[in-house]
């Protein structure tokens, strides 16, 4: 087995790629969840409806499926992506589902009497939402959140079948050419290793200043 | 000589425990540990059967040393009965399951043979009719009830109790103390940290009262209750006794 | 890649093509169900696998002492951290390296199942550790050895407590079963593939359909831990405070609080 320097800094070419589907993914996953979970709660019965399609869809079916969906289905219906917007999508669309259903513990946790209250207050119901229920619902969800996002750093790696050049893509590339796989992926898990140690590391930190310990157990897997 | 405690220490960090208590028990005695919160009566139950390792001091059941490195400590736990205040019943099985137990797997008897031993032990606590409840099924008195039956399938030479009726809603402490009589009254050796003063004077030998991790008096329940030497076990007693004592026999 | 540059087939009417493209789909449905049938294999092998040494891995952690301990966690970190594409490309290339043939199959239940294995060691970790300590107080109290109480007291109640994770647990790896097609596993998705990179109209629909086996799949896994859980039902045996709700059994991790929060990460 022998392992070559340069690797490394072609691997890292990756790395941005990697970050940013991640993070984009992530934030599209925070707000299109929030609207199911919104939904799903509080939404009458065609909407409600609409958005437990959606979440057991999402969540039943694999991601992989879902990405060549995305990417080879959709032209069927007329709509040709890039193999970027692709991969953030189907990791955005996917992600959302599980907020969703983190949000709607956080929601139903706070919702019995912090919304006697509001209303007895004479809140209306999107006042008594936005000022009582959600600033607490967003802080038992931060957890969450974090956790969703390391997730999503790992299985960003999919979007190599689509010949994105991610941290995945780039080990692909590089083993092809040396027909050294084994000792080329080794050296990838080391970086998705070392990475994921540095992002959960900064999330518990963030964490710490920010939230509060509560409901809303994450789920690790897709 | 049944049970011999010598000079056992026991600290916390810098919190100090037990400081050095020695005392004996001869086969058929009950005695009654009594003393205010926190002054080591449980820890010193847990030192005898080893279940939390003493600092110092020797313990002896009949000719063998509990304390002794090279003991078979699980041998000599299976002769010595643990009550404990929580119960501890295993929630994954029935009462009859939980009274079984021991014999079979510790004991290695035959299903059968520890599956009518354990009917036996039951129907001597008076809940034969319980058999195939699981702990979560049955009241706090009960399944202390059950747990006492489960320390006798073991014939044990002597059963410690550890506050067994602190856990419990007042109506049913009355049901446990009964069958603890009646285990004194039929020669059982019994070492009991308890509150219930209605008890040590119905079938205690002897009343050790215990303060700061020391004994600091020891003697028959006639002569502490009305004729203590210390001004301390008197006065611990009359509170005791105000609290706990006459309602419960 | 195939799909998005061939736009020209697709650009016929929905309505027409609906019931046409169902129709065209028909002839591959045979071989769809038998490639899915592999990933039921895979599934099967790499629980299996992942049960063994996540309990393995869980019982070293709580009763193995330091090093063995260490080495526990150690191996549960790694296989957590590492993304399942990776390990599948170390597990496939790797044993050819030192001279071991390894078909697609055990490497995709090796990778997967070593996978599994860390995240069921949670699982079953954080149940015996709920488990209250006067439980094995009062075995070692009796009498019993460490490992009596261990596998009569501690292990019967661990193992109920732990079929909730185990749901959850199922219901993901059935998915990831279809991570083995980046190895060129002939499992479905792989199969699906090949359908539509020779009728590239047909893509939507071959990965519906596949996406319904799965959906169909993972409410039969669902459906059978519910039974399982029903089968081993102890009254008074769960997890402290949180009752299994309808709702749970479906959104899975909702009823778990603070303590499954804590050891999922």
């Amino acid at each position: 087995m022998t392992f070559e320097w340069e690797w490394i800094p072609k691997l890292a070419q990756g790395l941005p790629l990697t970050l940013q589907i991640t993070f984009t993914c992530v934030a599209i996953g925070i707000v299109l969840g929030l609207l199911l979970a919104l939904g799903r709660v509080y939404g009458h019965r065609i909407l409600r409806g609409i958005c437990i399609v959606y979440i057991q869809f999402f969540r039943g079916t694999p991601l992989l499926v879902q990405l060549f969906l995305v990417y080879n289905g959709l032209p069927n219906l007329g709509i040709t992506l890039t193999a970027l917007q692709s991969g953030i999508l189907a990791l955005g669309l996917n992600t959302a589902a599980y907020q969703a259903e983190y949000f709607r513990g956080a929601i139903q946790a706070v919702r019995g009497g912090q919304m006697l209250a509001a209303r007895s207050l004479g809140m209306s119901l999107p006042q008594a939402i936005r000022f009582a229920i959600l600033p607490q619902a967003l802080r038992l969800v931060l957890p969450s959140w974090s956790n969703e996002f390391i997730l999503m750093l790992k299985y960003s790696s999919i979007v190599f079948t689509v010949t994105l050049l991610d941290l995945m893509g780039q080990g692909k590339r590089i083993a092809s050419r040396n027909a050294k796989t084994f000792e080329v992926f080794l050296v990838v898990a080391v970086f998705y290793l070392v990475l994921v140690l540095i992002v959960s590391t900064l999330l518990r930190l963030l964490e710490k200043r920010v939230s509060i310990p509560g409901l809303g157990a994450p789920s690790e897997h897709r | 000589m049944l049970l011999r405690v010598e000079d056992i220490h026991k600290q916390y960090g810098k919190d100090k425990v037990l400081c050095g208590v020695s005392f004996g028990m001869k086969k058929g005695e009950t005695k009654v540990i009594i003393g205010p919160s926190g002054t080591g009566k449980s820890t010193l139950l847990r030192c005898i059967n080893r279940l939390t390792p003493a600092d110092q001091g020797r313990v002896w059941l009949e000719e063998e040393e509990i304390t002794h490195t090279r003991a078979s400590i699980n041998k000599i736990r299976a002769q010595i009965g643990f009550v404990f205040q929580s119960f501890n019943l295993f929630a994954h099985l029935t009462a009859l399951g939980n009274v079984r137990i021991g014999p079979l797997k510790v004991k290695g008897m035959k299903k059968d043979a520890a599956t009518k031993l354990a009917m036996e032990e039951l129907e001597r606590v008076g809940l034969s009719d319980k058999a195939d409840a699981y702990p979560a099924e049955l009241s706090g008195g009960q399944q202390q009830r059950v747990s006492i039956a489960r320390a006798l399938a073991m014939f044990p030479k002597l059963i410690l109790f550890d506050e067994p009726t602190s856990a419990l809603d007042p109506e049913l402490i009355g049901e446990v103390l009964e069958v603890m009589v009646s285990l004194a009254k039929e020669g059982m050796t019994m070492l009991v940290v308890t509150h219930e003063m209605g008890f040590a004077r119905a079938v205690a030998d002897e009343i050790i009262f215990m303060e700061n991790g020391v004994i600091v008096e020891q003697g028959e329940p006639k002569q502490m209750f009305t004729n203590a030497v210390h001004a301390r076990t008197g006065e611990f007693l009359n509170k005791i006794s105000e609290l706990y004592g006459e309602t419960s026999e | 890649m195939a799909g998005s540059s061939l736009a020209v087939p697709s650009q016929l009417s929905e309505q027409e093509t609906l019931i046409q493209n169902i129709a065209r789909l028909a002839p591959f449905i045979p071989s769809l169900l038998r490639a899915s049938l592999i990933n039921i294999q895979l599934l099967i092998g790499l629980i299996a696998l992942g049960y063994v040494f996540g309990t393995l891995t869980a019982l070293l952690q709580v009763y193995g002492g330091k090093i063995l301990g260490t080495v526990a966690r150690i191996y549960e970190w790694i296989f957590r951290s590492v993304p399942a594409l990776v390990l599948l490309f170390l597990f496939y290339y790797g044993p050819p390296r030192f001279g071991i043939g390894i078909s697609g199959f055990a490497a995709a239940m090796f990778a997967l199942g070593f996978r599994s294995s860390a995240y069921q060691s949670q699982i079953f970790r954080g149940a015996i550790q709920s488990i209250p300590s006067g439980q094995m107080l009062a075995a070692r109290s009796m009498g019993m050895s460490r490992i009596q109480a261990i596998f009569s007291i501690i292990l019967p109640q661990a193992f109920r407590l732990s079929i909730p994770g185990w749901t959850n647990e199922f219901s993901s790896v059935i998915k990831d079963t279809t991570l083995a097609y980046a190895v060129g596993f002939n499992e479905v998705l792989r199969t699906a593939r090949i359908v539509y990179d020779t009728h590239y109209d047909l893509a939507m629909s071959v990965l519906i359909f596949v996406a319904l086996i799965f959906m169909v799949l993972t409410l039969a896994g669902n459906a059978l831990m519910g039974g399982v859980e029903r089968r081993f039902r102890i009254p008074g045996l769960q997890v402290p405070g949180h009752e299994k709700t309808r709702q749970s059994s479906r959104t899975s991790s909702d009823s778990w609080g603070l303590r499954l929060r804590n050891f999922w990460r």
